[in-house]
């Protein structure tokens, strides 16, 4: 499984998702500059995190027109797998292939935080029997509010679009909501109806060693790379 | 001295003025600094020219007040165990100092100020010093890694200091977040001595192989000299003589000294300059534009060099038409860099930035002999020795005189506040905890994405920060604490300096650090003051003191004076950052109790002291008393025995006493994700001792372990036969309550953890919320 990391001007999660997928799963991977206009023989496409153009006008806005792009989407529209991570799911938004935005966090501030997230029956990679029940996971960004229209939001929910939801943390006591961002039906991460296309706002790549706040980016990892391998967007 | 040709006129007939003692008044400038540099140049500066003595010589870029003083500071490790922490740059050499950590690797550290554009324009002002001192660490050919910061603001009651805290907090994490470096630790305090003059001072750690080390020095006549990066405007125009003066009421004016940051502009410099800097050969020379921009780096680079620069202006990017020369030398545009380049290599540095969409032009050349000569519209508006500007600038020894209230301070006794009253006793444990100085700084930290690189291992909250550094195939952790109460400089500024540097140095060795080098920066107010002067003396003297008994080399810093409000200077505030090495993983130790079980272990004796206290602040409303005593030897055993019980695996976990004193530190064990408490019985205390002072008092020199209960007899054992006192002083509980009494007496004192979890956890988010805004 060849796995392309597209690195975007100001991408600044781009080490970091090639080290979790080259090191953790010990697949080939390699960056892949905006400018170019292939994949080459990319199996697998991860749009990292980071402030892609310096979030100018609106994060993802320019990404979505770089080279590159153009051959994510056709890459996209042939079944191939593509995971957006934080400002990789902002790109994906901007440039159509996945429903819905990404604004401003309600709280109006940056959130770094590792969050309790909810696994959803998102298809045959994304549900409890192969993540478990709850993935403890950092989020670190400004712009993470989910947004969708009803209709929109209906169908998320009506064809299992709807990855992971901010959990609940803490003991019985002490229950609060951890929505960092204020995003609809607490929304942390989403799929393309057909189920190639991926993006989520938490951070997997900073859950794989054993220092991290948890290990449970791996899993999530590991289901991309299935989907990837079985050809997930194929007939789904 | 050569008398030289009067130059022709300027190109802008606005700049053809004749000098006027006002007009060199108006630049910061001493009649007799005026007297020097007519004699050096033998006629009459050009309004260019001094401008560019102006930033040149003021204190931001000169340190002509402080110099003196800073040779104190050891520059150099003189013991050779452990093999690693040899200096490789030294202090004042190049824009950071460079540390051998082993293997041919080395780090790279520098703190640096943006105290006043804080000040005027919080959130510019605080991002664009997180960019500055960005610079000056991938300038050596370092790669950032981390990032930490030393904040005091006044007291959070005021709108306005909200305000200023709310701007810094978010203009830091602004600029790091988008820098893609972990913003990974710092420390922020709140004291009234702040209102006003806030102090913003940014640190950044980078690392790299001894062969990438970068040096800042124009050599190699006909080299060309690149400019790279940003183009130039009218923005934060005489900067470093802003940062220079005392604020005013006037000085909400100088907001266009203030320059504007674009972090996303940066990080395309950063990645372009490593990636040139990784061509062999390519480079001969680089230095960032901060302070003094243009002028700065190319006469800086020239000195260094040994050699000469000419500059044409002409070459420079404008990003606006009809700048004047005094405007381009003076600009503090953000996000530049100078190259010295080899000579026909030009196309391969242009490609780099072609790439990155950067500007990459030819600005100039390096020439013999030793002058800067600026050109511009085909005339020579500037011609200067660069040395007269860096290095034979002007050097000061102010007087100094010890300040009055001193004597009144010392003269304090805890017998002037009586016995404490059981009800105080009680609750200022959580009125301690509330301080926003020793409350959860979880509020300023959430907003740095602090996990970036996804090589944070402590993250923000402990005594120390610690990350991973990937080198080559290899792994070490690199450690850092920043540290300095400003109230102990204000009483005692000479052991106040100690403190701070032996605070750090103990939250290092709490955490399994061995110490490498230190940074500093140099917080004070007006030097031309005889009694800041003596402030910043004596702290300076202690810090030089801590660091020579530590064989702990300073590497660099920063000095930031005129930090002045209405009621006079802030407390003098030398902060003080060490870096330290951890190679193993399993030595990384955070403060955080994690067995119900487990035995709290007191090391260096039960504190007696109030002076200077969070306490005495809080509880009485004094600022009062001497400093804490510190004891060098004793502290060197100390952080000794934590680092090996830590190492043989004894310490579940280390925290050192600061702020808020015993009790404080003890809660702040506790409040880790495992939710525990704890039972304390204090044994073999002294029948006479102020319990004030034993739970709240901040004597230094004291750190507390959770051992194993099997452990416990054996450590204390050890610690005794090591000199250091050493008591069991209770146990890790299972419930979430904490609970203190001493032998024979009959005080029983009780807390609920989520009741003081709560008190810490709240009192920062509570002052900076926002009607209508969910936190």
């Amino acid at each position: 499984m060849k796995t392309a990391v597209i690195q975007f001007p100001g991408s600044n999660c781009d080490q970091d998702a090639f080290h979790a997928f080259a090191t953790v799963p010990g697949l080939p991977a390699r960056m892949v500059w905006h400018k170019d206009e292939s994949l080459g023989d990319a199996e697998l496409v991860v749009l990292p995190g980071g402030f892609s153009f310096g979030d100018y006008l609106r994060c993802g806005a320019i990404a979505r027109f770089s080279p590159i792009m153009r051959a994510v989407t056709g890459f996209a529209e042939n079944g191939g797998v593509v995971l957006g991570i934080c400002n990789g799911f902002q790109v994906l938004c901007e440039a159509g292939l996945l429903p819905g935005a990404l604004i401003r966090n309600e709280c109006l501030e940056f959130r770094c935080t590792t969050v309790e997230l909810r696994v959803e029956e998102a298809g045959p990679f994304f549900n409890r029997e192969k993540l478990g029940e709850r993935l403890m996971i950092p989020v670190a960004h400004g712009e993470g509010n989910y947004l969708i229209d009803g209709e929109g939001l209906d169908s998320l929910r009506k064809n299992g679009q709807i990855l992971f939801r901010y959990a609940a943390r803490g003991s019985a006591a002490d229950r609060r909501l951890e929505n960092p961002n204020g995003s609809v039906d607490n929304i942390a991460g989403i799929r393309n109806r057909r189920g190639n296309v991926f993006g989520m706002m938490p951070h997997p790549e900073r859950a794989v060693e054993s220092f991290h706040p948890s290990r449970d980016g791996i899993p999530v990892l590991k289901a991309v790379l299935e989907a990837a391998k079985s050809g997930a967007g194929v007939g789904v | 001295m050569t008398v030289s040709q009067k130059l022709s006129p300027n190109p802008d007939p606005l700049l053809n003025v004749r000098i006027t003692p006002e007009l060199v008044n108006k630049h910061g400038i001493l009649p007799e600094e005026y007297e020097k540099i007519l004699g050096e140049l033998g006629r009459e500066p050009t309004l260019t020219e001094l401008g560019i003595f102006s930033v040149m010589w003021s204190e931001h870029c000169s340190y002509k007040n402080s110099r003196p003083l800073l040779k104190q500071f050891p520059a150099e490790k003189y013991r050779t165990d452990p093999p690693y922490g040899k200096v490789l740059v030294k202090a004042g050499e190049e824009n950071a100092g460079v540390i051998d950590i082993g293997e041919g690797w080395a780090i790279c550290f520098k703190i640096e100020s943006h105290n006043h554009p804080s000040a005027v324009e919080p959130f510019e002002g605080a991002a664009t010093g997180v960019g500055g001192i960005i610079r000056d660490i991938f300038t050596m050919g370092a790669r950032p890694v981390l990032l930490t910061n030393s904040l005091r603001f006044g007291d959070l009651g005021s709108k306005t200091v909200r305000h200023i805290f709310r701007g810094v907090v978010a203009g830091i994490a602004h600029y790091g977040n988008c820098m893609g470096i972990p913003t990974v630790g710092g420390d922020v305090y709140f004291d009234p001595s702040y209102e006003g003059n806030p102090l913003v001072n940014a640190l950044c750690l980078g690392v790299l192989r001894h062969d990438q080390i970068k040096r800042g020095a124009a050599s190699g006549v006909g080299n060309p000299v690149f400019y790279v990066g940003a183009s130039t405007g009218r923005d934060g125009l005489g900067g470093a003589s802003f940062a220079s003066r005392e604020l005013s009421e006037e000085s909400q004016a100088d907001r266009p000294a203030v320059q504007k940051g674009d972090p996303f502009m940066e990080k395309l410099l950063m990645e372009a300059c490593i990636e040139m800097m990784a061509v062999p050969g390519l480079v001969v020379g680089i230095q960032d534009m901060g302070a003094a921009g243009l002028t700065c780096s190319s006469c800086e680079t020239a000195a260094r060099g040994n050699a000469g620069i000419e500059i044409e202006l002409d070459r420079v990017p404008q990003r606006e038409t009809g700048m004047n020369s005094y405007e381009i030398m003076l600009s503090e545009s953000q996000e530049r860099m100078l190259v010295i380049v080899q000579k026909g290599r030009e196309t391969e540095v242009e490609e780099i930035f072609a790439k990155w969409d950067l500007h990459a032009e030819q600005v100039g050349e390096v020439t013999e002999g030793d002058r800067m000569v600026v050109k511009h519209r085909g005339v020579t508006v500037a011609d200067i020795p660069a040395k007269l500007l860096t290095d034979e600038g002007p050097v000061y020894r102010r007087e100094s005189s010890e300040p009055g209230y001193l004597k009144e301070t010392r003269a304090w006794t805890a017998d002037s506040l009586g016995d404490p009253a059981p009800e105080m006793l009680q609750d200022a444990l959580g009125r301690l905890l509330a301080m926003p100085t020793i409350a959860s700084k979880r509020w300023v930290y959430r907003q740095y994405d602090h996990m970036v690189m996804a090589g944070t291992v402590l993250a923000p909250g402990s005594d120390a920060a610690v990350v991973r550094l990937r080198l080559g195939d290899k792994e070490k952790y690199v450690a850092i604490a920043n540290d300095c109460n400003g109230r102990y400089c204000y009483l005692n500024p000479y052991r106040g300096g100690i403190i701070a540097m032996v605070e750090c140095m103990r939250n290092l060795a709490c955490t399994g650090a061995v110490p490498l080098a230190m940074t500093d920066n140099l917080n004070f107010g007006n030097p031309y003051k005889p009694e800041v002067f003596y402030t910043m003396e004596e702290s300076v003297r202690g810090l030089a003191d801590a660091c020579r008994a530590f064989d702990v080399p300073v590497v660099g810093g920063n000095v930031s004076l005129y930090n002045e409000n209405r009621n006079g200077a802030v407390d003098p505030t030398p902060v003080v950052s060490v870096a330290g090495l951890i190679e193993d993983p399993a030595h990384i130790t955070s403060q955080f109790c994690r067995n119900p079980g487990d035995r709290l272990v007191l090391l260096g004796g039960y504190p007696d002291e109030l002076g200077g206290s969070a306490y005495l602040g809080i509880c009485h409303g004094q600022k009062a008393g001497d400093a804490p005593g510190v004891d060098l030897d004793g502290e060197m055993t100390l952080h000794d025995f934590v680092r090996k019980q830590i190492r043989e695996g004894r310490a579940g976990a280390a925290h050192d006493l600061a702020e808020g004193g015993f009790l404080v530190a003890v809660a702040e064990m506790l409040f880790g994700e495992e939710k525990l408490g704890a039972e304390l019985l204090l044994k073999d205390v002294d029948p006479n001792a102020r319990l004030d002072a034993l739970f709240y008092g901040e004597s230094q020199g004291r750190v507390i372990l959770t051992v194993a209960h099997a452990d416990s007899d054996r450590i204390l054992a050890d610690a005794r036969a090591a000199g250091i006192p050493a008591s069991a002083i209770g146990t890790v509980l299972a419930e979430p309550v904490m609970a203190v009494s001493c032998e024979g007496r009959t005080e029983k004192l009780r807390w609920s953890v989520n009741d003081l979890r709560d008190f810490w956890e709240n009192a920062i988010p509570e002052a900076m919320r926002l009607p209508g805004i969910p936190s």
